[in-house]
């Protein structure tokens, strides 16, 4: 049997492929690279694109949106990212995530705070209750 | 004592708020298995990424990247608070958030300021009325959060690290230990110095990196840091529906407690009511 290598696919989300294989081929940021048994160790990021694992001769293919790719002796991983990302796109996500706290800041303090609102109700609810009980001992 | 027929629809009330608390207790335990599997399934990607980073530091890449240096804790500190979206589970979050409180009161007597990223509405709003700056938000994430909501709250604290705005980042969430118990855990993301422990009982050899370091390892970093966030959210979707699912339950005990003794009121005030009629005609038939 030929030489193989263990690989693991694993998205953040979910593991999409685990086990030994011949060769893996995956579309780096600075090209195709097909990693073979007893490749050098390499850490890459790879571009949106397919990755392709040979078993028995037979090819298996797997779409990831981009990610990382390690090699080690003896085992090849593919961190897959689950989403395109991009600078541009992370920025715009951020941005996002700060206006919406500034959002919910402006609106906690136009409205009145609602804890406090509540303790006030308790407190007048338990005022009112020792004047009905007052008014009512009274009646008698 | 209060008439047959008060009691009577009191006990009812309480019995269709049994059924709610039950209804729902039993979608929290299948919401639970559900988020249960889904930790389950964030396993292998987390597991794989800290192989990574562990290897990076038997490595001795030629470029230091800003997360993995040391650096004092002086005037800022950034939280990436993790909270449910909605409530009626139990102390869950309450406990959270006293957990965090002391650990911010702390920072704040010694001069240092606090910023909170809040992940879910609850930590919002709390935060919201404390004296703390709230730099960035996510909420409505749902039963399935996915990795990319998380990405631009996870950015604003990493940006404002790098560039020097907060001294370190910690991560706040549940952790899943069983259904019964789940446990507060403060954990320090960045700087993330613990990789660099491993560090001279290796031989001397390195990566090739593509395109070149910088950049391998700053998106590497970035997405291992995200999955660290990912993994909590995940693990306290898992905490809300098993504390909620244990809240609906004692709930449900208690709902159950009061109509029994309610029940038994009842059938006093009943018996009641009949041994005094009973009296009345025989003192009436005495009379005549």
């Amino acid at each position: 049997m030929a030489m193989t290598i263990h690989v693991d696919v694993v998205s953040a989300e979910k593991e999409i492929y685990s086990g030994l294989v011949e060769a893996v081929f995956a579309t780096a940021t600075m090209g195709e690279i097909g990693i073979y048994p007893r490749h050098t160790p390499l850490l890459t990021s790879l571009k949106a694109g397919e990755v392709r694992v040979l078993v028995n001769g037979q090819e298996e293919q797997f779409y990831v949106s981009g990610g990382m790719l390690e090699v080690q002796p003896h085992v090849v991983t593919v961190l897959a990212d689950t989403a395109m990302r991009a600078d541009d796109v992370d920025e715009a996500a951020a941005i996002a995530a700060k206006e919406a706290a500034e959002k919910s800041l402006a609106e906690s303090a136009e409205k009145l705070d609602y804890a406090e609102v509540q303790a006030q109700l308790a407190e007048a609810s338990a005022q009112l209750r020792v004047v009905q009980r007052a008014r009512k001992s009274a009646g008698r | 004592m209060a008439s047959g027929k008060e009691i009577r629809t009191q006990i009812g009330s309480i019995k269709n708020t049994q059924k709610i608390t039950r209804a729902m207790e039993m979608v929290a335990a299948s919401k639970m298995r559900k988020a249960q599997e889904r930790m389950a399934a964030t396993r292998p990607y987390s597991n794989k990424i800290h192989n990574v980073i562990q290897h990076l530091a038997f490595a001795h890449p030629e470029y230091k990247h800003t997360y993995l240096q040391e650096r004092e804790e002086k005037t800022r500190v950034g939280y990436i608070v993790v909270s449910s979206d909605r409530g009626l589970c139990g102390g869950l979050n309450n406990n959270l958030f006293r957990t965090l409180l002391k650990d911010i009161q702390e920072k704040t007597d010694s001069g240092i300021e606090i910023d909170v990223c809040a992940i879910g509405k609850k930590a919002t709003s709390f935060f919201s009325r404390l004296p703390v700056t709230l730099t960035a938000q996510v909420t409505q994430l749902g039963e399935e959060p996915s990795a990319e909501e998380l990405v631009g709250a996870v950015k604003v604290m990493l940006d404002a690290f790098e560039e020097g705005r907060i001294d370190s980042l910690y991560l706040v969430f549940n952790e899943f230990v069983n259904t019964m118990t789940q446990e507060n855990k403060v954990m320090k993301l960045l700087p993330n110095v613990q990789a660099e422990l491993s560090e001279g009982m290796s031989h001397h050899w390195d990566y090739i990196y593509e395109p070149d370091a910088k950049e391998v390892l700053d998106s590497l970093l970035v997405r291992y840091i995200e999955s660290l966030v990912y993994q909590g959210v995940v693990e306290n979707a898992a905490c809300e529906q098993a504390s909620r699912m244990v809240a609906m339950k004692s709930a449900s005990d208690n709902a159950g407690d009061l109509i029994d003794d309610l029940q038994l009121v009842y059938n006093k005030a009943r018996q009641a009511a009949i041994t005094q009629e009973i009296s009345e005609i025989v003192a009436g038939a005495a009379a005549v």
